[in-house]
Order: C-alpha cells, then sequence, then structure tokens
C-alpha cells in the first residue's frame, strides 16, 4: 500500500541562502492522524509549503498516495487539501463563493459544488453565514472557512497548518471533534501545531522537526512511554498545613488547598497516598498535569541542540 | 485534470472575475463612461468644432474610434492587474495555485476576464459616443479582430505587470508612466500625417498608433497605417505575451517561494 505522504531527502535553500529543510524524509500512512511539531522557523510550514506546491523544493523527492509530484503534480493536488496558517481567502468575496470557486478550481460541476459546499457549510456551522463577506467573519469562523474550503473537493490527504492557532477552548474542542470525524471516515490528516496537546489529544504518530532536520518521528504513545516523569495535581478538600511535604517527592504548592507532585519512574503513587492520609490531608480530587508531550518536546529540543554543539 | 475540469477552473475564474468588476461597477465601469463623456465634450464638441474635417470625418467622428480603443485598452490592462495583484497581495492566489488547475487555464482565466472588463467598457462607451455623433462600421470582421485582439494584449500586459509588482505603486507605475503617453501620442485625437515627417516615423514605433489606426479603419474605413501588419503584429504581441506569462507562472516568479 502506498502512504499517504512519502517524503524522501527533501531540502530547500531559499533564495537568501536560509536553509529551512536539510534533507527530511519520512512516511504517513493512509488513514493516519499525523502531528508535525517544532518550534518556530523549524520548517514546518516549508514542508506544507513544498507538498502544497506553493513552495519550490530544492532537492528529494514527494509522494501523495504514490504520486510523484515531480511527474504528475495535478493527480497528487487532486488528493490533497490544505488548511494553511494564515487566512489566504479573498475579504470581500461571499463565504459560500470561496467555497465554490475552490470547487470549480478542482473541476466540480456547478450543482455538485453547490451541493457539496452545502455539506461542509452546515458542518462547520458556517451556512447561515453564506452570503455573508469574509472580513465580516469572526476569526474563528474565518479558520472553519478554510476547513470547509479545503473539504469541497473531499481531498484524501487533509494538511493543516496550525488550524486551532487563535481559537477559543470551546471552538478548538468542537474543531477537534470535527477533525477526529473526518479522519475515523477516512481522510488522512496531517496536523502541525504549537498546541502540543492538540496533537496528544488528537494524533497517532508524530515527527518532530528542528532547524530543518527531523528530530524524531514515532507514535505519540512510544514518544510519551519514553517520558520519565509525570505530573499529578492534587486538590484538597482543606488547607494545606504550612510547610507542606511529602517525603521522598518533589512537590510544589499551587494555592492553598491545590497541590503537584511529580512522580518519576519507578516511584508509585500509593506512596503519595498513605503520606498524605498521616498527615490528615484528604484529596477531593486528582488530574494528570496535561503537558507530557510539552515537556518531552522541550528536551527532545534542547538534546538535539546539545548534539549539534558536541558534533 | 481532464478537459471537461479544466473547462470547469476556466469558467470559475471568469466568472469570478466578471463577478468582481460587476460588482464594484462604480469604480471599474462609470469612471471610464464618465471620462470619454468629457473628452466628447471638450475635444468633440467645443474644440471639434473648430477644428474641422480629418480625413472626410468630422472631427468628433474621427477621435470616437481613438477613444473607444484608449478605453478598451486601459481597462483590460486595469482589470488584470488590479484583480491579479490583490489576489497576489491577500495571498488568495494561493486557492488556485494549490489545485490542480493547470497554469495555461489560470492564465486564460484572468486575460478573458480582463477582455470581458475592456468589452463591457468599450459597449458603454461605444453607446454613450451615440449621443455625440453618429457611427458606422466599415467592416465588422476587422473591428472585433482589432479590439479582441486588443483587450488581449492588454490584459496580458497587466497579468506580467501584476506577477512583477510587489506595492500597489508598482500596478500604477505603467499605466501611468508607460500606457497613458502612448496612448496620448497614439493617434487617437490626431491623425499622424499631420506631423512633420520625423515624428511621424517616430510615432510608427507606438504600437498604440497601430491598434486605434486599424480599430479606426475598422469603423471609418480610414487609417494612417497598414492594417495587415497591424493585424499581424497585434496577433504576433499576444503569443509573445502570452508565452512570457506562462512561463513566469510556471517558474512561479514572485508567485511561489
Amino acid at each position: 500500500m502506498s502512504a499517504a505522504l512519502s517524503i524522501r531527502n527533501l531540502t530547500k535553500v531559499y533564495d537568501n541562502k536560509l536553509e529551512a529543510l536539510k534533507g527530511i524524509s519520512l512516511d504517513v500512512m493512509p488513514g493516519d492522524f499525523f502531528a508535525v511539531l517544532g518550534p518556530n522557523g523549524a520548517g514546518k510550514s516549508t514542508t506544507i509549503g513544498i507538498i502544497s506546491s506553493l513552495v519550490r523544493k530544492t532537492a528529494g523527492e514527494v509522494e501523495v498516495f504514490g504520486i510523484n509530484i515531480d511527474t504528475d503534480f495535478s493527480q497528487a493536488k487532486k488528493f490533497l487539501g490544505v488548511v494553511p496558517q494564515e487566512f489566504n481567502f479573498s475579504m470581500f468575496e461571499k463565504v459560500e463563493d470561496i467555497v465554490l470557486q475552490q470547487a470549480g478550481y478542482y473541476g466540480l460541476p456547478r450543482d455538485y459544488a453547490k451541493t457539496q459546499a452545502e455539506k461542509y457549510l452546515k458542518k462547520l456551522n458556517l451556512w447561515d453565514k453564506r452570503d455573508t463577506p469574509a472580513r465580516m467573519l469572526s476569526g474563528g469562523m474565518k479558520r472553519r472557512l478554510m476547513i470547509a474550503r479545503a473539504l469541497v473537493h473531499e481531498p484524501k490527504l487533509l494538511i493543516l497548518d496550525e488550524p486551532t492557532a487563535g481559537v477559543d477552548i470551546e471552538l478548538r474542542r468542537s474543531m477537534w471533534d470535527f477533525l477526529r470525524e473526518i479522519n475515523e471516515a477516512g481522510t488522512t490528516i496531517i496536523l502541525t501545531t504549537h498546541y502540543l496537546e492538540e496533537a496528544e489529544s488528537l494524533c497517532r504518530n508524530v515527527a518532530i522537526i528542528d532547524k530543518g532536520l527531523l528530530v524524531k518521528n514515532t507514535s505519540v504513545k512510544n514518544l510519551l512511554q519514553e517520558l520519565h516523569k509525570e505530573v499529578f495535581i492534587f486538590d484538597t478538600a482543606a488547607d494545606l498545613p504550612p510547610q507542606f511535604a511529602i517525603e521522598g517527592f518533589d512537590v510544589n504548592t499551587i494555592d492553598q488547598r491545590s497541590f503537584e507532585v511529580q512522580i518519576e519512574k519507578g516511584q508509585a503513587l500509593n506512596s503519595v497516598f498513605s503520606i498524605l492520609s498521616q498527615q490528615n490531608i484528604s484529596i477531593i480530587s486528582m488530574r494528570n498535569k496535561a503537558n507530557r508531550l510539552e515537556e518531552m518536546f522541550i528536551s527532545m529540543i534542547a538534546q538535539s541542540a546539545t548534539d549539534k554543539k558536541e558534533q | 485534470m481532464e478537459l471537461k475540469e479544466q473547462w470547469i477552473a476556466f469558467l470559475t475564474i471568469l466568472r469570478k472575475e466578471i463577478k468582481r468588476f460587476t460588482r464594484i461597477w462604480v469604480q471599474t465601469l462609470l469612471p471610464p463612461v464618465i471620462t470619454m463623456a468629457l473628452y466628447f465634450v471638450i475635444f468633440g464638441k467645443l474644440i471639434g468644432s473648430r477644428i474641422g474635417d480629418i480625413g472626410g470625418f468630422s472631427y468628433i467622428q474621427f477621435v470616437a474610434p481613438g477613444l473607444i480603443m484608449m478605453a478598451v485598452l486601459t481597462n483590460a490592462y486595469s482589470n488584470v492587474v488590479s484583480s491579479f495583484f490583490s489576489a497576489k497581495f491577500q495571498r488568495s492566489i494561493e486557492e488556485v495555485l494549490v489545485s490542480p488547475t493547470p497554469n495555461y487555464v489560470i492564465l486564460l482565466g484572468y486575460t478573458m476576464g480582463g477582455v470581458a472588463r475592456g468589452l463591457c467598457v468599450g459597449i458603454l462607451v461605444t453607446f454613450m459616443s451615440l449621443i455625440f455623433t453618429d457611427l458606422y462600421i466599415h467592416s465588422w470582421s476587422i473591428t472585433l479582430v482589432i479590439v479582441l485582439l486588443t483587450a488581449m494584449l492588454f490584459s496580458l500586459a497587466g497579468f506580467i505587470n501584476a506577477v512583477y509588482a510587489n506595492t500597489f505603486d508598482d500596478v500604477s507605475i505603467v499605466p501611468t508612466f508607460i500606457l497613458t503617453p502612448l496612448t496620448y501620442f497614439g493617434g487617437v485625437f490626431y491623425s499622424i500625417t499631420m506631423l512633420p515627417e520625423i515624428w511621424q516615423d517616430i510615432s510608427r514605433l507606438n504600437p498604440i498608433l497601430h491598434i486605434v489606426n486599424a480599430f479606426r479603419y475598422g469603423l471609418l474605413g480610414v487609417s494612417d497605417i497598414h492594417i495587415g501588419y497591424a493585424i499581424l503584429g497585434l496577433m504576433l504581441s499576444v503569443v509573445i505575451l502570452f508565452v512570457i506569462s506562462l512561463h513566469l507562472l510556471k517558474t512561479g516568479k514572485r508567485l511561489r517561494a
């Protein structure tokens, strides 16, 4: 089975001599929900730009569902839907016209395009705004419009470049649900994001890019298993005693009724509970601090920088 | 992309372009009609009545074809340059660049959008000119060929300008400093036979002179230049600019990083 996306030794040197990609290779299998992580300037958007033809590659090969972009980019593009980071539609056009035009660029007959536009505008709660000029939409609506536009020709591979940047939590969650739904329906999704919680929550596999190099390419599960510590947050029924501490554990008091404990690999949560019982502290709730991937990400990037210095 | 899909993509771009200039008709269709009406009043009626006949026609009849052609070429040019540059500026051009639409379809779509506006304005100005003078058509075929080729040529020139433009200032440089002077010295308001011989020879280097005279021949049957050469020159120019524009799209000049 051909990979949904196969990248081999991809390099990009811009006209100003900036080496944005230094030979990246990775595969994304059909049906995957794949995250591409990396700090600003890592090369994520350049990679997406090359796949979508907005950036010309310097060297390397890209295949979309087995079709090499150098031999038949037109066919490869039919499989692709791209949601860029920045708004890239005419602010003066009406919402429905923007989606219909995109359908036209993919050669969809007008009647079918209208049905598709209605379907995705309704799914993304934009149908009521179909006659509104794009400039009148809120930031979240504009993002949803770009997703509807990218989906109108029902691509097999959807690439989203930081789709939830600047979107409020409620809308972010509903967009996550929507993306999960279309992934379950068979669309392969590649997502770049700064919200590491997003990658942890949505994606099965992940690639970490830093300074144009692939630092890591594995499953999110494997990545998290490599993490040696986890942080748990506890909420107490009563105020914590002065100089509160748990012997053998790294504790950070958040406020009078909550604290966080770092659990190293090999340490047991039971020990924490027995010490708390001895101190007559009753716990009313406990949760995992949702930044595990973030810690991993920071340590990966730091490690990558150290390795380069040593070389 | 199959031929039928390419046709749909072409119609999509053309429809978008026509919708754009008709939506903002106060900026696109009305001003040339008002400007040309002023030309007719001032040069045709007020000054023209004192000039007398040129080539057997009243001055207002003589300038009418030139004024119509001036409206066609400037509007074809400005439609593509402003539309394509705005799309580049707002990055909405990426919508079509990421799609499977072939480059030649993109180019034809924008060019025909410019031709559509050029023709629209041309028709409006022609009707308006009938208020001031009588017009008849000496040769329908030459008139149509010249107007279509001219609108295509200037649409393509506008496209090239838009590709190279980085700012809105760059969009107005060519029309202001090249197109307008060439048009005014292009025999719209006078016959080059009225000029000293040296200026007649220099004027013949101006492509707009050939366009205006060829169109005037189509309407009035009089011309300062050879019609066959004018049509051939126009066709060649269209082909050359089309190839250049296609090359710019293929290499992604100032469109793809």
